[in-house]
Formats: C-alpha cells, structure tokens, sequence
C-alpha cells in the first residue's frame, strides 16, 4: 500500500517537473525572442502590429487544421480541405451579403459541410482512395466558386464576376484598458515586459468576434475528442475500426460525423478568409492554407494544442509577409531560426542521437551564416516558411510523431472478424 | 453488365470471348456512366442557378473550330505527359501528387537552360529536354528519399514540395530573370532552337508544336517499359504487393527510388511542348500553365494508368477544356468545366470500386457454387 502510495506521489511529482520545465522553456522562448528583438533592432517582431496580422493569418491555417484534425482521427484523410475553405469563401459572402454577418458565417460552415459530405460519400460509403478523393474535391471546389461567382455576384452592386465587396462582417472590439494599457507598455521597448504587452496588445485590439470564435472551438474540438464517450468512439474509428465494430459502434456514421465537421471547419476558414482578413470576397482567396492547416495538423502531431503551436507558427510568417517592408523582420527571425536550431542541436547530442544533431548543427551555422552575410531576406521565403518548416519536422522528427493507427486505411463494414 | 449476359445465350462463345466482352464492358463502361454522369451534375448545378444547361452541352457538344481544335490537340499532348508521369507512380502504388511541383521545376530549370543558349541550335532542344527530366527526376527524389530512408508518406511532402517549387521558382525568375513589362520572365529562347510545328491542314490558325509528339514517344516508352521489360514487372508485382515483392527478390527500397525518380523525369518534360511550341518564355503566373500536374492525376486515374486510357482521357479532358472558352458567350462562366472534370474523377473512382466489389462477390458466388457441385460429386459417388 505505501509503496503504491509512493509511487503514485512520485508520478505526480513528476508531472509537476513537466509542467514545470514546460514553463521554463516558454520563458527561455521569450527571453531569447526579447534578446533578438534588441540585438537586431527590428522592433516590430513582437509589435503589436505584427502580433495581430499574425492571430489574423494564424485563424484560417487553425480552422482549417482543426478540420483536419477531426476527419483525420476518425481515420479519414482529408486532402480536400482547401476546396471546402474555397466553398466557405463563396458562402460566407453570399449569405453575409444577403442575409447579414451571422448568417454569413453560417452558410460558409454549411458550404464547407457539403464539400465534407462529398468526401464522406466517396470515401466511406464507396471506400474511394482518400486522396482522390480530396484532390477531385479540390478542383470542383475551384471550379464550383468560380461559377457561382459569376453566376451570383455579377449583377450585385460592388460585385463582379470573380469578386465581391461591400457586406458586412462580424463585429469587432478592443478590451478597455487593458489593450491601451498594454500598447503603452509595449511602445517603450523594454526588454521581455514590452515584448509580452506587446502579445497582449495585438490580441485584445479590433478582436474579430470570429476570432474568439476560432479559439474557443480549439478549446471544444480538445474537449469533444478526448474527453467525451463520443470523442473516444470517435478516435476509435480512426485508431482500429474492426475493433470499435465489434463493440458496437456504428463506425460509418462516426466516420461521415467526423468528415461533416471537419468540412464545416475549412468553410469556417473560408468564412474567415473572405470576412475578417479581408472585407471582400475573391475568387481562389485561400491560396493553399487548407494544405497549409493540413502541414499545422501534421506538425502539431494530430492534437489540438500542436495544431494551435503550428498554426500560430504559420500564421505569424503568413502574417508578416504581408507587413510592409518585412524583408529586414524576415532577416532578423533568421537570427532566431539559427539559435532555435542550435538549441535542438545540442538537445539532441545529450540525447546520443549524433546524426541528427550534425544535420541540426550544420542547419544552424548555415542560418548563421546566411544571416551575418546578408541584410535582408526576400520575402518569397517567408511564404514558403510552412512548407519548409513541416518538411523539416518530419524528416527528422519522423519516429516522434504518431498519427491515428488506421489513418487514411480503407474501412469496410463487416471486415471484422 | 448486359453483353457479359447476352454471351453465354449466344451459345457460340468461349470463355475466353466471354471473359474479354467482360473486362471490355467493365473497363468502358465506368468512365462512360462517369462522364455522363458529370455531365448530368453539372447541367443540374446549372439549371439550379438559373443558367440553361442547354446552352451548356450545345456549347460543350458543338462541332470544335480550327484554333479551338489546335487548342485541344497540344493541350491533350501535355496532359498525356502528366498522366504518364502519374500512371508510373500509380502502378507501384505511389501516389505522386508531386507532379505539378516537379513540372514547375521541370519548366523553370529548362527555361533557363534553354534560353541561356549554352548548346546552340537545335541541339539545344534535346539538351534541355534532358535538363528539365533530370530537374523534376531530382525534386522528385526528395519525397522519395523521404519515404525510403524517414518513412514519410510522399503525399504529404510532396504537397509541400508542390508549394515550395512554385515560391522558388518565382524567386529565380525576379532574381535571375529579366524585367519584361510589370512581370519578370527567362531569357527568350534563341530563335535556332524553335523548332517549326506541324500544319495539319490548310491556312490553319497556327500549328500542332513539335513537341507534343513528346506525348505519343512517351506513351509508348511507358508501355514498353511496363508491359515489356523486367523493370516494368517488378514494378507492377510492387505495386500489387511490396510485401509479396520483397520476398521474391525485389529491392523495393530501391524500385520505390528509381519509379519516384522516372515519375519526376516524365513530369519534367509536361510543359515543354508549350515551351518550345510558342511561349518561348518561363516566368509566373503569366508565362505558365499551372495546374497540369493535379490534372495529370485525374488522367490517369480516367484512363486506369494504360497508354491508351491515358491518351483518351487527356483528349477528353483537353476537349472539355478547349470547348469551355466558348461558354462565355453562352453567359455561364468556364469554370464550370471544372466542376465537370472533377466530378469526373470522382464518379470514375467510385464507378470502379462498385464494379470491383461486384465482380468480386460474383467470382466469390461462382467459386462456392462450384466447390458446392463438386462436394455433391464426392458425396454422389
């Protein structure tokens, strides 16, 4: 009894040290973004500014990596997601110019849902390979906004045949005090203090109601999957379907659930692409961030909290690209890229695993080198930042990460046993 | 279904006759129903919006002019290329949805080759083919190297890599091209290394490019190379299953290399005959076609990775394509083709899965019905 009482101390204590070294490592974060921030001079890495264009490219990649995230634990792979972002763009204008704001966002949930649907049917009811699938999603999603541009928004006043302007969007508000309080703090430039007010700054000004919106459903999505009977019935679909059938559990509706979800979330994406980040709709608006949401959910290790670390971490590139004059940012996070680098270098050496650590460490001077040769870095890499980045983590972080068992995996009904 | 039926009652057939009338019923029918079928939805979508699908299959079925049917002929060459880049992937059961990102870097690094104008005259054609294979053979390589030494799923780089090569490539043109206008192109290939087109008919509105006979070589290397040559075996048992493959011999490691490798080399090649036929200039997204590459897969797909399949597919879709420019006249944007070649695809594949699954519950029926008879024999004697 005591040395189970013991153990079970230890276990706690131990989960306090995680915790514990969990914090440590954002404060290092801080401390060595802060530290950057005054050796470069580039002041606006944590400015306000910034910090809102990056929640601001950030929400799309999340929603969008969120859908990922539910079709693909229920065992379905869904490439299609940036065809139903498409459709959440054209539903998001139609109904919002229409019908008002709310209904905007509804409908571009309602246009993501039947582009889930497709996939649902194709990959579910008819075992259609996932990746078809999703890819001849893609081109009807284009295909399908394209004309109904044209066909629904010509003769509108502020529309044309491949845009629309001038409907209304969810509203927006600044935290009293606390934002202005905050931006006073993060004009002065101190070190750590201003960097963080300045976090605090750009998320509590012009805060899209869309936006808290975004990161509450980060908040359900964890909550309905890991802490839910249907969450667990739901995973198990993704993890050993035969297994969940020969409990009971009817894996196809689980399945089509799960594929409608994920659908309403990369039209919400949509929804956010054609209502806060921009005022207007465009016809091809997503410019690939539903394979971008795809890369956050890949990096983020199929959990919620890793898609929010990705997504924030795209979007804030996605973000600053389109900051003015954003080349001299660009080269100043290449000064965090390479001491970031040279910190998992020597991570990884304590951890004996020496090829990696080479490969880390010769990454890591060739940034530094990069960085101490040149003064400013085309802004081309910055878009091309997500791509890399998820590359990067599954070539060498390949063994960590562990997707759904039975991820992508055709499923027939009555396979078991 | 119906002429497998009709056979037997014929009385005259055999079971050889039998079983091709089959397989040719069950190979044609899919991507007809599959056709018809996107045909139907898209007529439907647009009747729904109140367009008139009439005008749209008027349009969509009207007899195809001079330059629209030019249009169609090199614009079918190039898909046959990407569908053959796709097809080689698909028979070993890699799915190279890098396709479009290998062309772009294909075009890009051909481009600057051939306009750099190292190898002078017409040579100058075949020294850039080769450069453009091996550019998109060496990008390919990445997401096999991935999968083979990190085991990571060469979808998922390869959608990376897609992204990636596109950035890159616009870096290297504003980088290293020249200013032409608001855009920045490659160098403009020599004039002695414009190959002249064929004419294929009097005062015609401009010419079939050299280089779209690129397709009809590359298709019938592709069927050598899968029907005829050990490679192409090994190839064909990987991709029916590695595991069965790894145990008669096959390096599957190394066949997983070389196929990833020859996808890219082929997907190189896509836009040269647009290249060298009359763009003459790479830079995007002016002076560039995007998109091949995903309709490269859709074509393989339409014509179940044979050359002939291929061929077909690619004509259909460069007809859907070419057609579609006439829409606008009718008042319905030509996007809509999309939505038919898409839903193509995907009521193919599902066309496919059910003829498989009946086929295979009839052949199931079939095998028992006889085990059946022959146990009525054993017990009958």
């Amino acid at each position: 009894m005591t040395t189970q009482h013991q153990g079970f101390s230890a276990e706690v204590a131990r989960a306090r040290t995680i915790r514990y070294t969990w914090w440590l490592a954002a404060l290092a974060v801080i401390v060595v973004i802060s530290t950057v921030r005054l050796y470069t001079g580039a002041d606006r890495i944590t400015a306000p500014g910034t910090l809102r264009a990056a929640i601001i490219g950030a929400c799309p990649i999340l929603l969008a990596g969120l859908g990922g995230l539910w079709a693909e634990r229920a065992g379905i792979v869904n490439i299609g997601l940036e065809g139903q972002m498409l459709l959440g763009t054209w539903g998001a204008a139609f109904f919002a110019y229409h019908y008002g704001p709310l209904a905007g966002v509804l409908g571009a949930a309602l246009m993501g849902l039947l582009g889930g649907l497709l996939h649902a049917i194709a990959t579910v009811s008819f075992g259609v390979d996932h990746i078809i699938s999703g890819v001849a999603i893609n081109i009807v999603g284009l295909g399908a906004i394209g004309f109904l541009a044209k066909t629904t928004f010509d003769d509108l006043e502020g529309g044309g045949p491949r845009n629309l302007s001038g409907y209304s969007t969810p509203p927006e508000f600044t935290v009293p005090l606390v934002a202005d309080g905050a931006r006073s703090l993060a004009d002065r430039n101190w070190f750590i203090i201003s960097d963080v007010a300045g976090a605090i700054a750009g998320v509590t000004t012009r805060l899209s109601l869309l936006t808290v919106l975004t990161f509450v459903l980060v908040g359900v999505t964890a909550w309905v999957l890991w802490r839910t009977s249907f969450g667990l019935r739901l995973r198990s679909c993704g993890e050993n379907p035969q297994a969940a059938e020969t409990l009971g559990i009817d894996v196809y509706r689980y399945k089509y659930v799960a594929v409608l979800i994920s659908g309403a979330f990369a039209g919400l994406g949509g929804a956010y692409l054609a209502m806060v980040a921009s005022s207007s709709f465009t016809v091809g608006q997503t410019g690939g961030r539903g394979y971008i949401g795809l890369a956050a959910m890949i990096f983020g290790n199929w959990r919620p909290s890793g898609v929010l670390t990705g997504s924030l971490m795209f979007g804030y590139t996605d973000g600053i690209s389109l900051l003015s004059n954003s080349g001299v940012l660009v080269h100043a996070l290449l000064l965090l890229v390479a001491i970031g680098l040279a910190v998992f270098a020597v991570l990884k050496l304590r951890a004996a695993e020496k090829i990696t650590a080479a490969v880390m460490a010769g990454l890591s001077i060739g940034a530094f080198v990069w960085y101490f040769s040149s003064d400013s870095v085309n802004t081309s890499f910055t878009g091309m930042t997500p791509y890399v980045v998820t590359l990067f983590v599954l070539a060498v972080f390949s063994q960590r990460l562990r997707m759904p068992a039975a991820d992508g995996q055709q499923y027939r009904r009555g396979g078991a046993g | 279904m119906s002429e497998r039926e009709k056979a037997p009652a014929g009385g005259s057939a055999t079971p050889a006759a039998r079983r091709i009338a089959g397989s040719v019923v069950s190979g044609l029918l899919p991507p007809l129903v599959a056709v018809v079928a996107a045909m139907l939805a898209t007529s439907v979508l647009i009747a729904a919006f109140g367009g008139s699908p009439g005008d749209f299959l008027q349009v969509i079925f009207s007899v195809p002019n001079d330059r629209v049917l030019l249009t169609i002929i090199n614009q079918s060459a190039m898909l046959s290329i990407s569908g053959i880049a796709a097809a080689i992937g698909f028979r070993m059961g890699l799915f190279n949805i890098g396709v479009e990102g290998q062309y772009i870097v294909g075009s890009c690094a051909g481009a600057f080759f051939a306009g750099s104008g190292l190898v002078a005259g017409p040579l100058n054609i075949l020294a850039t083919l080769v450069v453009a294979a091996l550019a998109g053979a060496a990008y390919a390589s990445i997401a096999g190297l991935l999968k083979v030494f990190r085991g990571v799923s060469e979808v998922i780089s390869a959608i990376m890599l897609n992204y990636i090569a596109l950035t890159m490539a616009g870096y290297l043109v504003t980088k290293y091209g020249q200013a032409s206008g608001y855009t920045f192109t490659t160098e403009r290939l020599p004039l002695d290394a414009q190959p002249l087109g064929f004419k294929i008919f009097a005062d015609a509105p401009g010419d079939v490019w050299a280089l779209s006979s690129l397709a009809l070589i590359l298709g019938i290397g592709y069927w050598f190379l899968i029907a005829r040559t050990r490679f192409g075996f090994e190839l064909r048992v990987t991709g029916a299953s590695s595991t069965a493959a790894l145990a008669s011999g096959v390096n599957v490691k190394r066949m997983t290399l070389i196929t990833m490798a020859l996808s890219g080399a082929v997907a190189g090649l896509v836009w040269m005959p647009a290249y060298f036929g009359s763009v003459h200039t790479f830079g995007v997204p002016e002076n560039f076609q995007a998109g091949l590459g995903f309709l490269g897969l859709a074509v393989a797909l339409l014509g179940r990775n044979r050359t002939l399949g291929i061929f077909f597919a690619a004509a259909l879709f460069a007809f859907l394509s070419g057609q579609s420019n006439n829409l606008q006249s009718a008042g319905i944007a030509k996007d809509v083709i999309d939505i038919t070649q898409g839903t193509t695809v995907l009521a193919v594949v599902v066309a496919y899965e059910v003829v498989g699954r009946r086929r295979a519950r009839s052949e199931a029926e079939r095998v028992s019905r006889q085990l059946e008879a022959e146990r009525a024999e054993v017990v009958a004697s």
